[in-house]
């Protein structure tokens, strides 16, 4: 049993990750990667929406009615949401703001819901927790990949820690501004998925059709 | 011994089996530069036809001559022009120190053989850092993937040396053509399978990544301190009034002795490039024909619109046709047959999409004063779409006669 927690919440960290093996949720990932502490928290909150969204609706598994069971998971999710959006107002306003809609938005995650829906119905309210911090970690781990990757080039800082001093301020870096705008997260996003499957390579999906080549006959 | 049975004694190293199998497609680049490829098509359909990809790519390049002369020359000129009216302190680095010590020779901006050796000095670097460096992605995917290292890229490198300013920094050139080769086209499969144009890919990637060194008014002329604004953002600002107060004609524009891109700027240049092409029957002229209605139609549309705050309404089309990238986009990059449409009748929507885009963007979107680049990548995109219109309306017209 032990093992197949601590499977819950390693595998989604590469072998099955959300972002890279899935593809889900993508769209925060191209609008909060911009800077690493935004990343950060944004990854937290997932992780901490997923999970309890997991357990509660894990441990109300047996009284949701199938037919209605996607309204109820919206109420637990969105309420887990509009907790973590009154958290960070009260507490953190800047990354807020700079967050903005997209912490509303995680109760249209695909990951939230996804979760949900494959395991928190189907599985008891430990174990459920358990995948949903696994998850959410694995979508943070690509979060911060992105982010790391997004703002030492785009900005020569980690964390708003300056590593590279850019030209304006003096020094010799000229920033990336590509890897400022969302689009820029599409081709990371794509190259970390490149190097996933060349590192696993039982992620490559199985091609739908294939080139005929001269040898061939 | 002859070339040949050199060639002949060591190919068995590289055939299937033999020691060297895996650098095979070294062997095969280093033979292709010297004689034609022996292999032939062996499934079927057959069809025999004096071009091959080789010739294609080659015959490209060879129409790029008249811009790549053209580009050097100009590319010397406003360089020597703005040396002429700043004078002295603008007299630094390596390229002046050369001529000086070459007796002063190259800086006369009478003088267009001085003009095309100064030019020359902006050019080299850049084209020699993209061919090495472009090269070396090639090499390395094509030893990888086991595919062939292909004269394409004499293409892609050529077409993206043309389009940049003379005073890019030469590692921007580099991370240019390293984006355009790697996630423009090898991502994709390779040569023949990029859906875009992977030279306007790489310049894409600079634009937006350093917008400071790939647009504005400071970057088309390699003179530190000079600012030479291009015709299109002269027109953006002030209005078509304004280019007659800069001196800028129609038959200069047409000629190309504009601030621009290296390769870009003279009209005539790109228009001999494109006979070449429609003669060769390289360049399709439907994807002509449809991006020169596009750009005329639309063109004209706005000028009857008119507007009372937006002077690029004014422009007419035969100006648009002249300044910006327009002319070399059209002859290079809207024929180009891979990331274009496939069916004769898409190819009519492609190019006016191409042609209505670049004058929507360059009028109406007060970000971009020019949009050839972007149209055309636009334009890739909706390739496929507009020929899956096109082969659905045929496989409906012709059920219908049948039924």
């Amino acid at each position: 049993m032990a093992e197949t927690r601590r499977s819950y919440l390693v595998d989604p960290l590469v072998d099955n990750n959300p972002i890279t093996l899935q593809v889900l949720g993508i769209c925060s990932a191209l609008a909060v990667t911009s800077s690493l502490k935004v990343a950060f928290v944004m990854a937290l909150a997932v992780t901490l929406v997923t999970a309890f969204s997991s357990m509660f609706i894990s441990m109300l598994r047996n009284q949701i009615p199938s037919s209605i069971r996607i309204i109820v998971q919206m109420v637990i999710i969105a309420s887990l949401v509009i907790v973590v959006d009154q958290f960070l107002k009260a507490f953190l306003f800047d990354i807020s703001k700079t967050l903005s809609v997209f912490v509303g938005l995680i109760i249209t995650n695909c990951i939230v819901m996804g979760r949900a829906e494959a395991f928190a119905m189907k599985n008891p309210p430990i174990d459920s927790f358990v995948d949903g911090i696994g998850n959410g970690m694995g979508y943070g781990l690509i979060l911060m990949m992105v982010g790391v990757v997004r703002e030492l080039f785009g900005s020569g800082s980690l964390f708003g820690i300056t590593i590279f001093q850019t030209v304006n301020n003096g020094g010799w870096y000229v920033p990336n501004g590509l890897l400022l705008l969302p689009p820029s997260a599409f081709f990371i996003i794509g190259l970390f998925i490149w190097a996933f499957r060349t590192w696993k390579p039982e992620q490559v999906e199985e091609r739908d059709f294939k080139i005929q080549t001269a040898e061939a006959h | 011994m002859s070339l040949r049975q050199i060639f002949d004694r060591i190919e068995p190293q590289f055939q299937k089996g033999g020691k060297l199998e895996k650098y095979f497609t070294l062997y095969e680049m280093v033979e292709s530069v010297f004689y034609t490829q022996k292999s032939v098509t062996t499934v079927a359909p057959h069809a025999r036809t004096f071009t091959d990809m080789k010739r294609i790519m080659s015959y490209v390049v060879i129409a790029t001559i008249p811009c790549i002369l053209f580009g050097l020359y100009n590319t010397g000129l406003q360089a020597n022009m703005a040396l002429a009216s700043l004078g002295e302190p603008a007299m630094t680095g390596w390229r002046i120190g050369l001529m000086q010590a070459l007796g002063g020779f190259g800086l006369n901006p009478a003088n267009p053989l001085a003009c095309m050796f100064h030019g020359l000095l902006w050019f080299l670097p850049i084209y020699i850092v993209t061919l090495i460096v472009g090269g070396i992605w090639e090499v390395i995917f094509a030893l990888v993937r086991g595919h062939e290292v292909n004269e394409g890229f004499l293409v892609t490198s050529m077409l993206f040396v043309l389009i940049l300013p003379a005073s890019t920094p030469l590692w921007q050139v580099a991370l240019g053509i390293s984006f355009g080769v790697v996630i423009g086209k090898e991502v994709f499969g390779g040569t023949g399978k990029n859906f875009l144009n992977p030279a306007l890919v790489g310049r894409a990637f600079l634009y937006f990544a350093y917008p400071a060194q790939l647009s504005g008014d400071s970057v088309w002329t390699p003179v530190d301190g000079f600012s030479g604004a291009t015709a299109l953002s002269i027109t953006s600002t002030d209005g078509m009034t304004a280019l007659a107060s800069h001196g800028i004609t129609w038959w200069q524009a047409f000629w190309g002795t504009i601030q621009g891109s290296m390769g870009e700027t003279s009209a005539l240049a790109c228009m001999i490039g494109l006979a070449f092409l429609l003669v060769t029957k390289i360049a399709n002229w439907r994807l002509v024909v449809g991006c020169l209605a596009g750009m005329i139609g639309f063109s004209l549309l706005l000028n009857v619109i008119g507007s009372s705050t937006n002077p690029m309404f004014a422009m007419p089309w035969y100006w648009h046709f002249v300044l910006g990238g327009y002319a070399f986009g059209l002859a290079f990059m809207v024929t180009e047959p891979v990331s274009a449409s496939h069916t004769n009748a898409g190819r009519y929507w492609y190019g006016g999409l191409i042609g209505f885009m670049v004058v929507m963007i360059r009028v109406i979107n007060p970000a971009f004063p020019e949009g050839m680049m972007l149209a055309i990548l636009f334009g890739n995109i909706f390739a496929p779409l507009i020929d899956w219109f096109v082969v659905r309306a045929n496989i409906a017209r012709r059920a219908k006669r049948n039924a």
